[in-house]
């Protein structure tokens, strides 16, 4: 019992002393590394896309000095810059919400834990694992006219998946959907997981059938998840960059190109105006709080509002 | 969105319980068939693309280094472009491995400080920490361009590395803070009781217990450091000096503009096969870092 006692007042003894200012400063020592990454490489660019998109900035002279409003003002009126809002708007909505229902729908087939169940857990999380570049290079050879496992279907079809603006919009589509829908549905089984088997077992008492159990347990209950996978969704899609990069380069005749492809052109490719490539990476960053602010709000649990 | 750590772990999930009574073997023999062969085109939807592009790239077709019979033509094209597939890959390979190496640093230091110290400043940097989630890529690339520039990194593998890692943070700080605040205080107590410096402590006693946080938090920064496409398509201009999955985009069109696609799909072959293998070799930790809990939303 000795031991006990005096290892108790030992540990509270050594809590007393670890909370002094020394222990302060440790805290600070092992978190320099984050604080210096945080500042250096996030926080300083972000206060400097400020004071670029307030001031006249080519790509290869540097900064000429203030010239606020005139980026904005340049900005709104780069070509295309509606085109490319629109587009990814559309592209946002479609990708989210065939993406949400597939990955709930994979996320009910596999929930149960049976041998097979989990072989085909693998088979939809596999291409996670690939970049989207590598997916999008997969696909550009897939959906090649000359190349692809269609291009026979295609010639005698007369169709092509990337030469109209809507063929080339839903194979970018199908895309996305293939490389994240495994990864999608792995949030949307966390969420079935944070459901109370009590909860399941109170609505089977009460008789409930498959759908209402479905409809009225399960998708309340996920309202955090989705929201989650919601803003992740919309947030990836409307920085859409890579998939259309590859895929079609913003073709045919510009009608996919994204606001990210646009701030990419505007910065590097011709004009070579970083104040406005600034301005315009504002406009964005602006556009993606507000969207998020209201997403977060419409999915708050009646409760909290 | 509030994020709560939970300690399930199983992947026994609560629908296990609702399977309908009643139903004779025959019925799910009847329901079975239809059910396996829906299943089974859905996981081969999933699948098949990737399978398709590593058979072709070795299978004959007109227009590729592979004409007449089945060979590795399209991967000995592969490895002579320009400055040789091998530079690109040690290339990616220089940067994947500083990536996981500063990530798994900074987020070890800096988890075990918000997990177990207080000092003031530690909530803003925490926040700011996660505040790099909400701010889009490409809106940091143009000015994080300019500032490695102006530090002598232009053009660097290194900046990338440093931009990559950066990128990391959110998820890999939230990954260790609730990997350390779940091990028990006692543990280093105890440590220190016995004379435990903090950072012996952290050596010898927390950083066996976080492992499996380590593990999550390493395979994502590999994955994501070398399939990443846009920070060195912004920050590297010399065609020696840069990445696989640009190498790759690249390599498809030949001198004449005409496209490469045998090349190609030796090329994502090349790209995809480290990622595949890691993954379904970690891949009971890859699932399980998630089931833990760490994103419930």
């Amino acid at each position: 019992m000795a031991i006990t006692a005096s290892d108790s007042f030992g540990v509270r003894a050594l809590a007393h002393r670890v909370k002094g200012p020394r222990y302060a400063l440790l805290g600070w020592l092992y978190a320099t590394p984050t604080a210096l990454f945080v500042i250096g490489l996030f926080i300083i660019p972000v206060l400097l896309v400020f004071q670029m998109s307030g001031s006249d900035w080519p790509l290869f002279t540097g900064n000429q000095g203030w010239n606020i409003p005139s980026n904005y003002q340049h900005a709104v009126t780069v070509r295309l810059f509606w085109e490319s809002i629109r587009f990814t708007l559309v592209y946002t909505v479609i990708t989210t919400v065939f993406l949400l229902l597939l990955a709930l729908g994979l996320a009910m087939l596999v929930q149960e834990s049976t041998r097979w169940k989990s072989v085909l857990r693998t088979a939809f999380l596999v291409p996670s694992a690939l970049g989207l570049a590598s997916a999008s290079l997969l696909f550009y050879v897939l959906y090649s006219p000359v190349a692809g496992p269609f291009s026979d279907l295609m010639d005698s079809g007369g169709f092509t998946f990337l030469g109209t603006p809507q063929g080339a919009l839903w194979s970018t589509v199908f895309l996305v959907i293939w490389r994240y829908a495994g990864f999608y549905m792995l949030l949307m089984l966390v969420g079935f997981q944070g459901i109370p088997d009590e909860v399941y077992d109170a609505a089977r008492i009460d008789g409930a059938s498959r759908w209402n159990t479905f409809r009225y347990v399960t998708v309340p209950l996920l309202r955090p998840t989705f929201a989650l996978t919601t803003v992740l969704s919309v947030t990836g899609s409307l920085l859409a960059f890579e998939q259309f990069y590859i895929l079609t380069k913003g073709g045919p005749d510009n009608s996919t190109i994204t606001v990210v492809q646009l701030i990419y052109n505007v910065a590097f490719q011709g004009q070579n105006n970083l104040g406005v490539a600034g301005a315009l990476s504002v406009i964005v960053l602006g556009a993606l709080i507000v969207i998020n602010v209201f997403q977060l709000r419409a999915f708050r649990s009646p409760a909290e509002r | 969105m509030s994020i709560t750590p939970t300690a399930k772990t199983s992947l026994s999930l609560p629908g296990d319980n609702v399977r309908e009574p009643g139903r004779t073997r025959t019925q799910r023999l009847f329901w079975g068939i239809p059910y396996g062969i829906f299943t089974t085109a859905l996981a081969l939807l999933f699948i098949g693309p990737m399978i398709w592009t590593a058979v072709s790239s070795v299978a004959p077709s007109p227009g590729t280094a592979q004409t007449h019979g089945w060979g590795l033509g399209n991967y000995v094209q592969l490895a002579t472009f320009q400055a040789g597939i091998i530079t690109y890959i040690a290339n990616s390979l220089f940067v994947s491995l500083l990536t996981v190496a500063l990530t798994l640093f900074i987020s070890l230091t800096g988890g075990y400080a918000f997990a177990r110290f207080k000092f003031p400043g530690k909530n803003v940097l925490f926040l700011s920490t996660i505040a790099i989630l909400m701010v889009p890529y490409s809106t940091l690339l143009i000015p994080l361009y300019v500032l490695l520039n102006s530090v002598g990194l232009q053009n660097s593998l290194v900046g990338v590395s440093l931009v990559l890692t950066m990128f990391q943070l959110p998820f890999s700080m939230f990954m260790m803070r609730i990997s350390f605040e779940s091990v028990p205080r006692e543990i280093d107590d105890a440590a220190m009781v016995d004379g435990c410096s903090t950072f012996s402590t952290l050596r010898r006693v927390l950083i066996p217990a976080v492992k499996p946080g380590l593990i999550t938090v390493g395979l994502f920064a590999f994955l994501t450091a070398w399939n990443d496409f846009v920070a060195p398509l912004i920050l590297i201009n010399d065609s020696d000096k840069i990445t696989l999955p640009l190498a790759v985009a690249n390599v498809r069109i030949q001198a004449q503009g005409v496209v490469n696609y045998g090349v190609t799909e030796a090329g994502v072959v090349v790209l995809a096969f480290p990622c595949i293998i890691l993954f379904l070799v970690l891949q009971r930790h890859y699932v399980r870092g998630f089931m833990s809990g760490a994103f419930k939303g």
